[in-house]
């Protein structure tokens, strides 16, 4: 009994190789859609490496441009397939190949299955890898001498002012490093000297932030320096003040923005697969409704087509079986073994 | 004088109308490219307007996107003219309203070229409106408590942020004005009444600059007070200190930018200017050969197109004459009447 049966003529079997035709070509641009989204996220995670210290995983934009490219070609294939299905001689090229054709774009399926998956489930590692790295790169901000960390203080600035965030909480990971370097710093200043003194480290600590953390929206002109002292400055308030500098921490900012990114992905990825599997079904009933032609010679006759030539759980009780005679062949060799260790108690 | 005749073959004809029929199509396209492109002109124009003081240089986006509409129904019609052009039956119908079309698509096919002109000929204007404005911009810059000036600051901060400059010639700008405002300056300190005091109009001035010109790319921990003071800071020299904040002004970096931008849409609208021209010239050449046919029996004659029947002046004129003739009639009448009192009263100089 066959599963899901529907009766074809020749008009439904032209619309439906017509219709299959157009959506073929829709998974194209889709796959195209997938494969630029993929080279499109890596290039911001490159963008943004320094801020994860090198550390971040290309896997998931890189599954994306493989599946991208794997859409285009099960697709475009497709689409030749369902052009050539009416004509009886071009379509008994394509015959034999149906079948494992079939089976392709089934794993293929589950391969966006799990490319979504990851979409979503990867947003952790990218939420630690930005903690770990953004501590680092605070760090590493007054080395500007170092080799390999010249450019970490231009990085993290222009990171701050785009993305209009301070520091990796809050601003106030700013006190806790010495973010100006010793070349700049009058060591014969009594100043200088005592904040020096002041901690077990030897580290110039102070409570300012660098200029990429002011925010332009604020009525007076930005205050960087002696942030939590109200005396130093007229009219201010530490604990009421808004405006000043950005308050949320660039962690936040940056995580955002990857996970709407790697979301949106994920949406369209989840979008792909069901476009897939409709594609895969008109293509089922397709090749089913051409191969049951009463009348081979006669075009304009009825044929009948199908998902599955069993029904459902018949269907997966033969793959079961099938697994099962492919597991037998080892076991021939099993039949061997348990005399041998049985020799070997014997002895 | 005949302006470039050509004979035209019954074939020649057939692919004339077929080409013209493409072009035609092209043409539409680049039309509506043009549109777009006048679209895009107008809005970076328009993001930037609080830092210009006038909007003349708004014309050139406009002409575009009036030559761009206008190239759509001037190819619009010229694809159904060339598809009616074999058609001995149905091409007279056209007859009476090519002369009027030609004259149009020649007045927007030159409006083209002149808005290319005309992007160049007004660097000059823009200049100096952005030169009023960012001085206007810098001045007002601490009035953030002004009703209709409180994102002054704001803008200019995000200006000189994006186009990494600072201050409209250069960062002594900022030294001229006082860009702090009232509010924040503590008026017992004595360091502020020096400050005042020491300039005629009792301005708190400084030589120092807003955080928006810093540079991220300086190794240092960016100078923003007292740029001119080497002995404030450790290891500084500000004649020979290049990276510490934008040297570049405002208005270089706003005019480049734009001279740019136009620059690149200039080259894309000369190139349909090209595209235009050619589809008109082909139209003329198609309806003259298919004039020649018009009434004889064997529609497969070798006809010959011209351009233009008598040479450029004439034709100037033809087109001329009738505008100048509405004019010119109301001068004779007036002359008529001059003449009749001119008996009678002084004689009056003719209008």
């Amino acid at each position: 009994m066959p599963f899901m049966p529907v009766k074809f003529n020749l008009q439904k079997r032209v619309k439906l190789a017509q219709g299959l035709w157009m959506l073929y070509w829709f998974s194209v641009i889709a796959g195209i859609l997938i494969f630029s989204l993929g080279i499109f996220f890596k290039i911001e995670l490159r963008k943004r490496s320094e801020m994860m210290d090198d550390n971040e995983s290309h896997l998931v934009p890189n599954l994306l441009i493989l599946a991208g490219m794997l859409a285009c070609g099960f697709n475009a294939f497709g689409g030749k397939v369902c052009h050539d299905s009416l004509d009886p001689m071009k379509f008994s090229k394509w015959k034999p190949m149906l079948k494992t054709y079939l089976q392709l774009c089934c794993g293929f399926n589950i391969l966006l299955v799990l490319v979504s998956l990851l979409c979503f489930l990867m947003q952790f590692s990218v939420y630690l890898t930005l903690a770990e790295g953004l501590s680092y790169a605070i760090r590493f901000y007054k080395d500007t001498d170092t080799p390999g960390r010249c450019f970490m203080k231009r990085t993290l600035d222009m990171t701050q002012i785009e993305f209009r965030c301070c520091g990796n909480n809050n601003f106030r990971d700013w006190f806790e490093v010495q973010w100006i370097s010793n070349r700049y710093l009058d060591m014969s200043n009594d100043v200088v000297k005592d904040r020096v003194l002041s901690n077990v480290e030897g580290k110039y600590l102070m409570d300012s932030v660098p200029f990429s953390c002011c925010n332009p929206g604020s009525p007076r002109p930005c205050i960087q320096h002696h942030l939590t002292n109200n005396s130093a400055h007229y009219d201010y308030d530490h604990r009421t003040e808004e405006l000043n500098i950005w308050t949320r921490g660039c962690r936040e900012a940056l995580f955002s923005y990857y996970s709407s990114l790697m979301s949106s992905i994920g949406v369209l990825v989840l979008f792909t697969i069901v476009l897939e599997s409709v594609d895969m079904a008109g293509l089922k009933y397709l090749s089913t409704a051409l191969e049951t032609m009463s009348e081979p010679e006669n075009p304009e006759c009825e044929s009948e087509g199908w998902l599955l030539e069993k029904g459902v759980k018949e269907t997966f009780s033969d793959l079961l079986t099938k697994l099962k005679t492919l597991g037998r062949t080892n076991q021939v060799e099993g039949g061997d073994a348990p005399e041998t260790p049985a020799a070997f108690a014997s002895i | 004088m005949v302006v470039m005749k050509m004979k035209f073959p019954f074939q020649k004809r057939v692919k004339l109308a077929q080409g013209l029929w493409l072009l035609s199509w092209c043409a539409t396209v680049a039309g509506a490219t043009t549109f777009t492109l006048g679209c895009i002109l107008k809005t970076e124009l328009r993001r930037r307007a609080e830092v210009m003081d006038n909007q003349d240089i708004h014309i050139v986006p406009n002409t575009l996107m009036i030559v761009g509409l206008a190239s759509l129904g001037i190819n619009y019609f010229a694809s159904k003219i060339c598809q009616d052009a074999l058609d001995a039956g149905r091409f007279p119908r056209w007859k009476n309203f090519l002369k009027p079309y030609f004259a149009i698509s020649c007045f927007f096919t030159v409006l083209m070229l002149l808005a290319v002109i005309m992007s160049y000929a007004l660097k000059g204007s823009l200049e100096s409106s952005l030169k009023v404005g960012l001085r206007n911009g810098i001045r007002f810059y601490k009035d953030t408590d002004t009703p209709g000036r409180c994102f002054q600051k704001q803008n200019i901060d995000r200006l000189q942020m994006e186009f990494q400059c600072c201050g409209n010639n250069d960062f002594r700008d900022w030294f001229e004005v006082q860009w702090i405002s009232n509010r924040y300056l503590d008026f017992s300190s004595k360091e502020v009444k020096d400050r005042i005091k020491s300039n005629v109009d009792g301005r708190y001035l400084l030589d120092g600059v807003p955080f928006s010109c810093c540079t991220p790319s300086s190794p240092r921990p960016c100078i923003q007070y007292q740029l001119t003071n080497n002995s404030a800071h450790y290891n500084y020299d500000y004649q020979t200190e290049e990276l510490n904040i934008y040297l570049r002004g405002c208005r270089e970096a706003l005019v480049n930018y734009y001279m740019g931008l136009m620059n690149t849409i200039g080259a894309g609208v000369l190139s349909i200017f090209l595209l235009q021209g050619s589809v008109l010239v082909s139209l003329r050449l198609l309806q003259t050969a298919m004039e020649a046919v018009a009434g004889k029996e064997n529609t497969e004659i070798e006809t010959e197109g011209y351009l233009l029947e008598k040479g450029v002046k004439d034709t100037i004129m033809e087109y001329l004459d009738p505008v100048l003739k509405f004019l010119l009639l109301k001068n004779q009448v007036e002359e008529g009447t001059a003449a009749a009192t001119s008996t009678t009263a002084k004689p009056r100089s003719g209008k």
